[in-house]
């Protein structure tokens, strides 16, 4: 039997802050999370055109700490951990033994011997005994701190804006993919220039009882930039935009970081073995098995996870995200394919040729470069 | 959530408004919250027969895409050209000008079929997931 208690989706630190708003809330990977506030599609807007204020409290926080924490990661991960610099931030992998993968991460390096691995939240359980086992015998501590830390993003072109004026931070010296101390509305948080909405944007780790008044302090400084809460149902549409892969869609146990077309996230120059690598260097040299493929429909009818990819009206692939596109105005997906159809349909030669079987029909599609959408610089 | 009284209902989420003997069908307010913002309708065309309980068109939403089912037996006289330009409108006025299509109803009927929900019971059966 199913322990009851489980069976409850866990709050986060501003789940009474969703209800004020009246979101839709729904159970996300065992959390109860707002899926939209109201309109899914201007949130999404507001993200690109102003700025959105997401809760990603689900997200899992795992530390990593000691004198050879920077030695475990190398071990436990596909990058190169220990050639990071204290107050950056990497995007990584935790593969198993065969190469696939069990989770992608953003590490950052608080000190030389502290680290913050950023796990999906359906992985954390995962990803936590995996560092466990895997930093065994090492002089680095594993643990879930998951429910000490509320995480707030703050995504758009006007973010850093509304920020600047609640933080001492200098904005301008916090880079992309870089986290440090600060004090935001007076609360102390790690402050990070990190995202997954292809726009500028900051994650704020925070103490969960100070959640809700940072959340207040951030609501009051966007309410004249056009700042507006956004939900997972924004997160989802501004991600795939962006070409950004979604564990369980893009990433799983059967794929490998080199089928995504992220085998540069793998470090085969860095010391010392890692798990994964004897898997991971026999794919670098295979010729890819898939390709990881931007579609762009070419009628209303949106294809969606799971739907079969179509060459001369032959199984030749499966979308793994997909819906319309509130930037672009037409259905886009991403999709795994046989390079060969890759290759051919990037020629130009795709046109007519290429559809997604939408529910029964074949409709037509073409091949598009990832990312959908790229910021403007 | 709104449940109009003088419209009748299906458990699909339909809601019907007799006019002699024309049905016009639309979504319910609860329906179109479930869906979120919706995008793209597909009806059937003027002049297609349609046959209570069997899918006819489906409303598709950033998230998820649904079946339309025709409450009715009939012949599509008219559907709604403005969903075309402006899907939002599902959303925005599910009751009003959100409205999706119109069916004279087979055999010269001039009522609905049996079955169909009340306002009561149709508010009834949403209650729980509000």
């Amino acid at each position: 039997m199913t322990d009851p208690e489980s069976a409850q989706p866990r709050h986060t630190p501003l789940t009474a802050v969703h209800e004020r708003l009246g979101a839709t809330l729904t159970d996300f990977a065992g959390w109860l999370m707002p899926l939209r506030y109201g309109s899914e599609l201007a949130e999404h807007r507001a993200v690109r055109a102003s700025a959105g204020l997401f809760d990603l409290s689900h997200m899992g926080e795992i530390t990593v700490t000691g004198p050879d924490a920077a030695g475990a990661l190398d071990y436990a991960l596909v990058g190169d951990l220990s050639a990071l610099a204290p107050g950056r931030a990497r995007y990584t992998m935790i593969c198993a033994p065969d190469g696939g993968v069990l989770d992608d991460l953003i590490v950052y390096r608080l000190s030389g011997t502290e680290f913050l691995v950023v796990a999906n939240a359906a992985n954390t359980a995962v990803v936590h005994a995996a560092l466990l086992e895997r930093a065994g015998g090492r002089a680095a501590r594993v643990a879930d701190e998951t429910a000490d830390y509320a995480l707030i993003a703050i995504q758009g072109p006007h973010a850093a804006g509304i920020l600047a004026p609640l933080t001492s931070a200098g904005l301008d010296g916090v880079r992309y993919y870089a986290g440090q101390p600060a004090e935001v509305a007076g609360r102390a948080v790690l402050l990070a220039r990190t995202g997954y909405t292809g726009e500028d944007g900051f994650e704020l780790f925070a103490r969960p009882d100070e959640a809700e008044r940072l959340w207040a302090a951030l609501t009051e400084a966007g309410s004249g930039a056009g700042l507006v809460p956004a939900g997972l149902a924004a997160r989802d549409t501004l991600r795939l935009e962006a070409g950004m892969p979604l564990y369980g869609n893009e990433l799983g146990p059967d794929v490998t970081p080199f089928d995504a077309g992220l085998g540069r996230v793998v470090k085969f120059g860095k010391p010392g073995d890692f798990v994964g690598r004897s898997a991971l260097a026999e794919r670098a040299r295979a010729a890819p098995r898939r390709a990881l493929a931007g579609l762009a429909g070419q009628s209303r009818r949106v294809p969606r996870h799971g739907h079969q990819v179509l060459w001369d009206g032959r199984a030749c692939g499966t979308v793994t995200s997909g819906a319309p596109s509130p930037t672009l105005g037409v259905p886009i997906a991403m999709a795994y394919i046989d390079p060969e159809v890759a290759r051919e349909a990037d020629g130009g030669d795709g046109q007519g040729r290429l559809a997604v079987d939408v529910r029964g029909s074949a409709e037509p599609a073409i091949l598009v470069p990832l990312p959908f959408y790229r910021r403007p610089a | 959530m709104t449940v109009p009284p003088g419209l009748s209902y299906t458990a699909e989420h339909e809601w019907v408004a007799l006019d002699g003997a024309t049905a016009t069908v639309g979504i319910t307010d609860h329906a179109q919250r479930a869906l979120g913002d919706v995008v793209y309708v597909s009806m059937p065309a003027a002049g297609t027969t349609v046959t209570a309980g069997e899918p006819c068109g489906e409303v598709e939403s950033t998230k998820s895409v649904s079946d339309i089912y025709s409450p009715v037996d009939g012949e599509v006289t008219e559907i709604n050209a403005e969903i075309d330009d402006d899907p939002g409108l599902v959303n925005a006025d599910p009751y009003g000008a959100g409205w999706l299509f119109r069916v004279r109803l087979a055999d010269g009927a001039d009522q609905l079929p049996p079955g169909m929900l009340t306002p009561a019971e149709y508010a009834e059966l949403t209650k729980d997931t509000e």
